[in-house]
């Protein structure tokens, strides 16, 4: 295959940035996505030219470090990571654009890297639960219905990509925040801490400067791990239920 | 800050504001196409005046009215504050966005959708509202007693052709602002549930269809029955 790639540069966090385009020819439709970038990183680097900076880390689709907004999608045509995406997905001749997220909470550090920490912060705020110190406890002790522990597990796949942001119009990072509450707040693990959670790290997602919810399904539509939005409802009951009732004035 | 303010100025507050505002709203929508629809009676207004008449001197119906004008100044106050907010989330646009991939053009679209309809209600409050409250009205009898004769005005908007044009595109802009905002209002609440929401969507779809094309029934009736 031969593609024209159209990059998004930036030196750092203070350089204005801008498109660049690249040719690039013998590219197989079985590479991944990173793979193809890989191959045009060996050649700038071979010409002595500063490579593509993006972030990837376990190439299996179970790390959430990859991201890019690909032609106007985040991580590309299909419903997975970009490292899961192939290059069968496009076309000979096409001409992809490549542009890191955007959102005020996610700065861009370099080229296609943006620094994510922000949702360090609102897992730090109240994404964890109080466990006993002591021996490992027995497997199965505390009952859990099969039904709610499947809709913890599946809250519980978001892997934090930032997808959802960036695909949301207002950069709102409602569907990470409340797939971590809902988790949690559906396990009798996470009864504890079940309403500061919710108040501190809505709170703390707010602080980060995301965007607020529109309820446009977006961020569910480009979930690569299918995180539904009726964690966003449940993130709202949990959210109101404790601002109305817990201790914290 | 107390924990009242602290709330009702997070995301979630504000959003909680805009779709209790919303959902009043929508119940205003409902009732306000009641009492309308009584203008294509075929009694010359007669029903329509006594019902205005009956409004206007209803304490309830002049304090929800003062309930009603607050919550639309709230639903567009908060739609700017959030809106504004929303924008400063992403200072840096995407070159390429397929967003029409993933969502529906109303869903991104209910800021300039509420513009349009917030510009309709200013011309329609100042056409009748403001008219019938403080302006000169022609004055009707009805067993002896004399009454305001509202449907004589709304009758003299609708035979102009440009009026009734207005009404029914800002019905079409309230039809799409309403298929989104009535299943999200819900959503916002938290009121997401595998047995209800399929049904909250169809009726939000239903009402977002029936409600404008009832009300912009009115004025092309009356412009028809104008000729």
């Amino acid at each position: 295959m031969n593609l024209t790639l159209k990059i998004w540069r930036q030196k750092n966090n203070s350089d204005k940035g801008g498109f660049k385009d690249y040719k690039l020819g013998g590219i197989s439709k079985d590479m991944s996505f990173l793979e193809m970038l890989d191959v045009l990183n060996e050649e700038l680097s071979a010409k002595g030219e500063d490579p593509v900076h993006f972030d990837h880390d376990c190439r299996e689709g179970i790390c959430g470090m990859c991201s890019l907004y690909i032609n106007g999608k985040p991580h590309g045509p299909q419903q997975t990571t970009t490292c899961q995406l192939h290059m069968r997905s496009f076309s000979d001749g096409e001409t992809i654009t490549i542009e890191p997220w955007r959102a005020k909470a996610f700065p861009v550090l370099k080229d296609l890297v943006t620094d994510r920490s922000a949702f360090d912060r609102i897992i730090q705020a109240g994404g964890y639960v109080s466990v006993n110190t002591g021996g490992v406890p027995d497997a199965n002790e505390i009952p859990i219905p099969k039904t709610i522990a499947d809709m913890a597990m599946d809250a519980a796949q978001c892997i934090g990509c930032g997808a959802c942001v960036a695909a949301c119009k207002n950069a709102s990072a409602m569907l990470f925040t409340s797939a971590k509450v809902s988790q949690l707040a559906l396990l009798p693990q996470g009864q504890v801490e079940r309403k500061t959670r919710a108040e501190k790290m809505v709170a703390q997602m707010d602080a980060e400067g995301f965007g607020a919810c529109t309820n446009t399904g977006a961020c569910e539509a480009e979930c690569p791990k299918g995180i539904s939005i009726t964690n966003i409802a449940r993130m709202n009951r949990e959210y109101f239920s404790a601002v109305v009732s817990s201790q914290n004035v | 800050m107390s924990w009242v303010s602290k709330t009702l100025s997070s995301t979630l507050g504000r959003k909680l504001l805009m779709a209790l505002t919303g959902l009043f709203l929508i119940l205003f929508l409902v009732v306000h196409l009641i009492g309308n629809l009584q203008l294509l009676l075929p009694d010359n207004g007669e029903s329509f005046n006594l019902y205005a008449d009956s409004m206007a001197h209803n304490p309830l119906i002049r304090v929800v009215s003062i309930g009603n004008f607050a919550f639309i100044l709230l639903h567009v106050i908060y739609s700017i504050i959030l809106s504004k907010h929303n924008k400063n989330s992403r200072p840096v646009d995407y070159a390429v966005s397929k967003a029409s991939t993933s969502s529906t053009w109303s869903s991104r679209n209910m800021g300039i959708l509420g513009t349009v309809i917030l510009i309709f209600l200013l011309v329609h409050l100042k056409g009748f509202y403001y008219e019938i409250k403080f302006g000169e009205m022609p004055m009707v009898d009805y067993e002896g007693v004399t009454y305001k004769n509202v449907f004589a005005i709304v009758a003299a908007a609708y035979s102009n052709v440009l009026y009734v044009v207005f009404y029914v595109i800002a019905m079409g802009f309230l039809g799409f602002h309403l298929s989104h905002g009535f299943s999200s209002a819900f959503q916002t609440l938290g009121l997401n549930h595998v047995k209800y929401s399929p049904l909250i969507q169809k009726v939000g779809f239903g009402f977002a269809i029936v409600v404008p094309a009832l009300f912009a029934l009115i004025p092309i009736m009356m412009y028809i029955q104008s000729l």
